[in-house]
């Protein structure tokens, strides 16, 4: 196992400020209780509309944002603890072998700083390589994100999307990570450039064996990239299997609903579209029970009651449904 | 084949900016019939929006639309003065813009923001027009009308928003509708509901739509016609199953199997190398020659013409004729 989460559990308080003191209102209930486990040079995807909490649960785990409660472990050691000691050299050990890809290109490159800069930061904090190999190692990162030796002296302005989410890639891959986690790599680029970025992915993880957590909202990119896919509503994670058998076999309705409601770029193809009513709820005072009844086609009575486990229903299918799809209902 | 409302000919539309001149669309031509969706795809820069903002005639500084014919309903909306076009814009021709967040206004509620538009161009009472106002959107699908006539925009979701916004545009009953990715700033699931009102819409109050995505799913799902764009050219326009099926643009066939399919799955997805070029200074010929798969020299030294090929088909390829384009979405 590389990576495990156990119990997760991150909540945001919402205050309002009067003139002197400000008053708690109550808590986004970002992410709740969540466990899943990340298997070495896996690609697990995340998926999830937005506001579900798929981006906190990739900070806390890196401790970009130190969770509410619950612990990670990485590789067996427990990264919650090691960041709340904050022992550097540990810390620092942990952040050369996990990184973090973010959605944007365009606001998360420093405009003031050349690519060679931005490439060797990493370095300069780590101190993993001698002084001497840096350029080399920055060359051979740049060649390997697909970019030339000429661009190392560029401005992230000088460059298009997809280059930019190649320089931020090469970055990432400064301190020989063991783990990436990817949020929404492709979102923000162009259907023509988001393939070749997401061929790279895979090539970087057969070459270098590198686990990734993939977040996307985009289900047709998360089938082609992942191995197995956990799909969240509102901070909580409802399914979890393979690709392929989720793909298949989906079993929770809200997964189900997810699919359906994906245009299918085939004019010949009319499929029956399962609409959802209404809005993903507030996560501030989230549904009882299953917080999906409120806009569920197939709720029953215990639904808006109890909340639902998630079990294990097949050999590597996890589900939290009361009332599930019969299988093999949606795509046989 | 049905009566064409709206016809768009050699429109250019340049930028003139310090770098140098931008040309945003360059020679676009296309046409929308009566009750039809018209798609027009293209990736972000490639002329959607500004030639949605040309027929309106809201290009912002400092773009010129230098050239051209905007046809609609036999007047050429390019000559008309800015007072005749102030009782086209809203009222014959509605525009949706992409991101509703942005186009309601903060201060204004939302009936105030329909009565406004509903006043404008009908000789109707405020009673009246705030009695359509919540009408419209119970049409739009939108619950508690009555409530939310009296909200603000801040205090409803994205889809409410948009729902607003397509309530806007129906307020007038016009006979085009531009919808410029009315979507794109959705979730998946809230981006079916608006596909689907749209659907509904179109076929109750028969209204032609210009449905601006670069979502090859979104065109399959919900349009009869599409128009190809790239670098602010048309590539190829036909209907939806023409161009699906049988792509005769190299551009149209890469993008099409460029796209993740949720049915099977590819091993590597085929890649359209390089990216979108630079319109200050497009490729000579052919804009798309350099990352084009089949290009020539003569790809190189000239710019085909948009050439019919039958069956209300255009295609602005050199060697439309040789090549066999396969569909990576056909069965």
């Amino acid at each position: 196992m590389e990576l495990e989460v156990k119990g997760l559990t991150k909540h945001f308080p919402v205050y309002e400020r009067g003139v002197i003191l400000k008053r708690r209102l109550g808590d986004v209930h970002a992410v709740d209780n969540v466990s899943l486990e990340i298997r070495k040079n896996e690609t697990l995807g995340l998926v999830g509309e937005s506001g579900c909490g798929k981006t906190t649960i990739a900070r806390c785990m890196l401790y970009l944002e130190p969770p509410s409660s619950g612990e990670i472990f990485f590789e067996g050691r427990n990264v919650t603890e090691i960041f709340r000691k904050a022992d550097r050299t540990r810390v620092l050990e942990l952040r050369r072998q996990m990184q973090y890809i973010f959605q944007n290109p365009y606001a998360s490159l420093d405009p003031r700083m050349t690519v060679a800069d931005i490439i060797m930061e990493p370095f300069e904090v780590h101190r993993h390589i001698p002084h001497d190999q840096w350029l080399d190692r920055m060359y051979e990162l740049l060649r390997m994100v697909g970019l030339e030796d000429y661009h190392a002296e560029r401005y992230p302005h000088e460059f298009s999307g997809g280059q930019r989410q190649r320089i931020c890639i090469a970055r990432a891959l400064a301190v020989n990570p063991k783990f990436i986690a990817a949020d929404e790599p492709v979102a923000s680029l162009d259907v023509s450039v988001r393939a070749q970025i997401l061929n790279l992915l895979q090539d970087i993880q057969q070459k270098l064996g590198i686990t990734y957590l993939y977040i996307s909202h985009d289900l047709s990119t998360v089938r082609h990239i992942c191995h197995r896919v956990a799909v969240m509503y509102l901070g909580k994670i409802v399914e979890v299997a393979e690709t392929n058998e989720l793909f298949e076999n989906p079993l929770h309705p809200y997964t189900v609903a997810l699919m359906s409601a994906i245009p299918v770029p085939d004019p010949k193809q009319k499929r029956h579209r399962i609409i959802l009513p209404g809005e993903v709820p507030s996560p501030i005072n989230p549904p009882t029970g299953c917080r999906f009844h409120t806009r569920c086609p197939r709720r029953v009575d215990i639904c808006s009651k109890e909340e639902p486990p998630l079990i294990e229903v097949q050999p590597g299918h996890w589900l939290a449904c009361y009332n599930p799809w019969p299988p093999k209902h949606v795509f046989a | 084949m049905s009566e064409t409302l709206l016809s768009v000919e050699g429109l250019r539309t340049y930028f003139y900016t310090y770098a140098g001149v931008v040309k945003a669309v360059d020679g676009i031509t296309l046409q929308v019939n009566k009750g039809e969706t018209l798609g027009l795809v293209g990736e972000s820069g490639s002329g959607k929006t500004v030639t949605a903002q040309s027929i309106m005639r809201i290009v912002p500084t400092p773009g010129r639309t230098i050239d051209g014919t905007v046809k609609f309903e036999e007047r050429n909306l390019l000559r008309l003065k800015e007072s005749e076009m102030q009782h086209i814009r809203g009222k014959e021709i509605a525009y949706i813009p992409q991101d509703p967040t942005t186009t309601l206004d903060p201060v204004y509620s939302v009936g105030d923001q329909l009565v406004e538009v509903i006043m404008r161009h009908q000789p109707v009472s405020k009673k009246y027009a705030l009695a359509k106002a919540t009408e419209l959107l119970h049409s739009v699908g939108i619950a508690d009308p009555e409530i939310r006539i009296n909200q603000y925009p801040h205090e409803l979701s994205g889809g409410t928003k948009q729902r607003i916004a397509i309530a806007r545009a129906l307020s007038c009953e016009p006979s085009l509708i531009l919808a410029d990715e009315p979507t794109t700033a959705l979730d998946v699931t809230i981006q079916a509901q608006i596909l689907e009102l749209l659907k509904d819409l179109k076929q109750k109050f028969n209204v032609a739509m210009v449905l601006i995505t670069h979502d090859m799913g979104i065109v399959a799902d919900t349009c009869d016609r599409v128009t190809v764009l790239y670098a602010g050219q048309v590539c190829e326009t036909g209907t939806t199953e023409q161009v699906f099926e049988n792509p005769k643009h190299p551009y149209t066939e890469a993008l099409l199997s460029s796209v993740p399919s949720l049915a099977l799955r590819k091993e590597t997805l085929s890649v359209i190398p390089g990216s979108v070029p630079n319109l200050i200074h497009p490729p000579s010929g052919c804009r798309f020659h350099p990352r084009c798969a089949y290009s020539r020299q003569v790809c190189i030294d000239k710019d085909p013409e948009l050439e019919p090929i039958g069956e209300g088909r255009f295609v602005h390829c050199h060697r439309w004729k040789e090549l066999d384009l396969k569909s990576a979405v056909a069965s």
